[in-house]
């Protein structure tokens, strides 16, 4: 059984099809690329697995449990989280504040216990903290030590995408999606994120869906290739497949003028 | 980008810039709104009411002197050494500063000197009632305007350049405060702000040192009971806190920095001493003070209590809540229901203390039933909405429809007084205790619950509603929260103020209380409890002991509002992380030189295997 299968999803903006009758699978401990030229539907279909967005029609399973209908902090508490195209971090928070948000779902104390400072609470704040840290500290030194109380608007771009990376994986989650997390960085932060990536699945287990148009980072993260088109899957496989396979280098680059007809 | 590598050469030199050279062109500028603020304070008859009451007897008038005083004002800004820039060189004030002042000032004393000509030759009193003859008498220090002739356009020669002289004076005296030693400037201004508050608040001053029984410091300092101080007075009060100020001024270290440095045992000793010298100070305060300033300062302490809640809800959840007074309403009305015999439909007579759960609940329902229909709404169209509620609950109270329950009109009067155990509180002077108690509570709430899971859960709705529900907030229960607490404390402020006056009537929260209380959060400074608390002092306190002046109140308010967005959007003490975020550009700038004078750091430096 997959870990996330979809079934004949479909959202439509007006006239526009952004996701089409589209079915697939994420298995447990996969890294699953999805690729497609700009408007593919790519960043529609994160929004319709972590519920910003409702689908049409068709059906989202995480771990047999249908996603379709959930608030997306109910599909987050399933274990599903994500991370933006266009970096949107709480920018008047500090750096571990953003990242304390993203156990929100993990933790329980309420408003009484924070008024009258009851142990538990205070346990619980210490163990957030904790764990927070812990996070940060994943990044090797970017995001740690003086950092911590720094405001995340006040970070450079690599950062903030490091940033949003920590707060989803502060939230505990079981599959991570992460969308184009490599955009905007210069060639060596890509090789630096590339291997993270790898690192996510070996020493803390997620299961990884990534939008990137960086075919050198999907070549050498994906397990799997995914590739959309106009909101239809054009195929998958392994990246080797994909990158000879004919319909993929039209979509990405045109259909030749067909001469002398 | 050439720029920018030959500035890092000069940092990492150590080398600094020049500074900027001060901009006479804006002092002109300045002027010209030193103009405008100057005519206006003339024409909208601040001067001609004022001119009666003395500040230093018999020579310093108020009218004048608050004219003049903008145009200090404004040749202080004019004259102000631009911001030292990391790189930059400080800047060294000198006689281009002066003649900024002057020119400032000056400007706007020509400004007048212009209007009085306008009003000698032409009737503008059809637009400006308050352009009297008197008004124009005043403005020329007295020297008679010439008797205007038919046909002819007279000119005071000697009124104009005294005008342009006094102002310019003012302007050289605005400007002179830059070139003063920060240890001078940082006592004289302090001693001359007091004089003006020992003028301004005679009647406190006066009660205050009967209040301690020191009536011979009243007689020493002031004309007479009541009146305008003494030059003799003036002058001890200036030299006694200028005095004051330069010794403080000469300490090496501040008084906190070094309690700070106490082991944690003392610390712990000092903190419970001050706190019961603050009690005491307290609790004999509003008898020191007399009725009148414990009835202000009761009002303000309700404010401040609202403020405090809509801080919550708008400060830290970010929900723009206009219809806030519909929630200090109901706290008085339940509170008024369940103590008052007089209450029309049911009457349990409960004390205030018993009744103080049941208003909880009906604040905890109120904000329920008012954050429901909103909850999917955000920024402009939730504050239409809320204000739309807080216009209905003041309707609801005040019609005759509800009239059997709510008395209509008529409100609810015979509300009994505070009652704990054998203590009744009755006079606004016992009503102080009790208020500052819950200002406490509610001041510690908002910081407790600032650094908890559902503070930083508020924040994150705040900043970006979407994106927080992603990360696992419940939208619903985070925004039914903030509303629900932010009930509560305003309903306590409601319930505490009707069994203070003994009565509650519905056009007593009219939707005015709803924008006071937003204009002290913004003025005080969004998300910080000292902040609010001097928006509460300042915007509350401050004009009801200043009853002369209430015909201005709201056309301070105005002024205050523009002039602290344009210069302090912050507020007056701001929480920190709200001064850093409307002041991005000037850290930005400091991050970037902190990087490039401590050599590259990780972030420049590519390292193989990162």
């Amino acid at each position: 059984m997959a870990m996330l299968d979809i079934n004949g999803l479909s959202k439509a903006f007006g006239g526009l099809r952004a996701i089409n009758d589209l079915t697939m699978h994420v298995d447990e401990g996969e890294i699953v690329s999805v690729i497609g030229p700009n408007g593919a539907g790519k960043t529609t279909f994160f929004n319709l697995v972590t519920g910003m967005e409702t689908p049409d029609d068709g059906n989202i399973l995480f771990e047999n449990q249908d996603l379709v209908g959930l608030r997306p902090n109910q599909i987050l508490g399933l274990g599903l989280a994500r991370t933006f195209q266009n970096v949107r971090l709480f920018p008047a928070m500090t750096v571990l504040e953003n990242v304390m948000v993203g156990q929100h779902a993990r933790t329980k104390s309420g408003l009484i216990g924070a008024i009258f400072n009851t142990p538990r609470h205070r346990r619980e704040e210490a163990e957030i903290e904790t764990r927070a840290k812990d996070v940060l500290g994943f990044f090797g030194s970017r995001l740690v030590g003086y950092r911590f109380d720094q405001l995340s608007m006040m970070l450079s771009y690599a950062n903030r995408r490091r940033l949003e990376i920590a707060r989803a994986m502060a939230t505990d989650p079981r599959l991570l999606l992460l969308d184009e997390p490599t955009a905007g960085m210069n060639p060596r932060e890509t090789r630096e994120l590339t291997e993270l990536i790898g690192r996510l699945r070996s020493e803390r287990g997620y299961t990884i869906v990534l939008i990137e148009h960086d075919m050198q980072v999907v070549r050498d993260v994906s397990d799997r290739v995914i590739v959309l088109d106009h909101g239809v899957k054009l195929t998958e496989g392994s990246y080797e497949e994909i990158s000879s396979n004919q319909d993929v280098i039209e979509a990405y680059l045109g259909r030749p003028a067909e001469l002398g007809t | 980008m050439a720029d920018v590598e030959a500035t890092t050469v000069e940092v990492e030199a150590r080398e600094l810039l020049p500074p900027p050279e001060l901009d006479l062109r804006r002092a002109v500028r300045l002027g010209l709104s030193n103009v405008a603020a100057m005519v206006l304070v003339a024409a909208t008859g601040i001067v001609g009411t004022f001119q009666g009451r003395l500040i230093i007897d018999p020579f310093i008038p108020l009218g004048l002197l608050f004219l003049y005083m903008v145009a200090w004002a404004f040749a202080w800004l004019a004259a102000k050494p631009p911001t030292t820039l990391e790189g930059f060189a400080p800047a060294v004030p000198g006689s281009r500063n002066l003649v900024a002042g002057a020119l400032a000032g000056g400007i706007g004393g020509a400004g007048i000197a212009l209007l009085l000509v306008l009003m000698t030759n032409f009737n503008l009193r059809g637009i400006f009632i308050e352009l009297s003859p008197q008004l124009a008498d005043t403005l020329s220090f007295g020297i008679e305007v010439a008797e205007q002739e038919e046909g002819l356009f007279v000119v005071n020669v000697a009124a104009t350049l005294l005008i342009i002289a006094v102002a310019t004076a003012a302007g050289l005296a605005g400007a002179g405060v830059h070139l003063l030693a920060v240890r001078w400037r940082r006592a004289l201004m302090p001693g001359l702000m007091w004089v003006l508050i020992f003028a301004l608040f005679t009647d406190m001053i006066g009660q205050f040192f009967g209040g301690i029984g020191l009536e011979f410091v009243t007689d020493l300092l002031f004309a007479s009971r009541g009146g305008p101080l003494t030059v003799a007075g003036a002058v001890i009060v200036f030299v006694a806190f200028s005095a004051l100020y330069w010794y403080r001024g000469g300490r090496k270290t501040t008084l906190r920095q070094r309690f700070e440095i106490l082991p944690a045992e003392r610390r712990t000793r000092w903190t419970i001493g001050l706190a019961a010298v603050i009690l005491v100070v307290l609790w004999f305060m509003p008898r020191v003070m007399g009725p009148f300033v414990s009835q202000v300062l009761d009002i303000a302490g309700i404010f401040l209590l609202m403020a405090l809640g809509l801080n919550i809800v708008l400060g830290y959840a970010g929900l723009l809540d206009l219809g806030y007074v519909a929630f200090y309403a109901v706290g008085a009305y339940t509170a008024a229901i369940l103590t008052s015999p007089l209450s029309p439909a049911f009457s349990p007579e409960l004390g205030l203390l018993a009744a103080l759960p049941f208003v909880m609940i009906a604040a905890a329902i109120a904000g329920v039933v008012v954050a429901t229909p909103v909850i999917r709404m955000r920024g402009d169209y939730l504050a239409i909405v809320t204000l739309g509620f807080g216009e209905i609950a003041r309707i609801l109270l005040n019609s005759d429809w509800l009239s059997p329950y709510f008395g209509g009109a008529q409100g609810i009067t015979n509300i009994p007084d505070l009652q704990i155990g054998p203590l009744t509180f009755r006079s606004p002077q016992d009503y102080f205790l009790p208020i500052f108690i819950f200002v406490v509570l509610a001041a510690y709430i908002t910081l407790a619950v600032q650094k908890s899971r559902w503070g930083r859960a508020w924040m994150a709705m705040r900043e970006d509603e979407s994106v927080a529900e992603a990360m696992g907030i419940n939208i619903v229960t985070a925004k039914l929260s903030a509303f629900v607490v932010g009930a509560i404390l305003a309903s306590f402020g409601g319930a505490l103020i009707g069994s203070q006056i003994g009565s509650v009537f519905p056009h007593s929260f009219d939707i005015v209380v709803s924008i006071t209380v937003l204009v002290i959060i913004i003025v005080g400074g969004m998300g910080s409890v000292p902040g609010v608390t001097v928006g509460a002092l300042a915007l509350i306190a401050l004009p009801n002991l200043l009853r002369e002046f209430s015909e201005y109140q709201f056309l301070f308010y105005g002024v205050l509002l523009i002039a602290m967005m344009l210069v302090r959007p912050e507020g007056f003490i701001p929480s920190k992380r709200r001064a850093q975020e409307l002041h991005t550009e000037e850290l930005a700038q400091d991050d970037w030189l902190e990087i490039y004078s401590e050599g590259p750091t990780a972030e420049q430096v590519p390292e193989g295997s990162a």
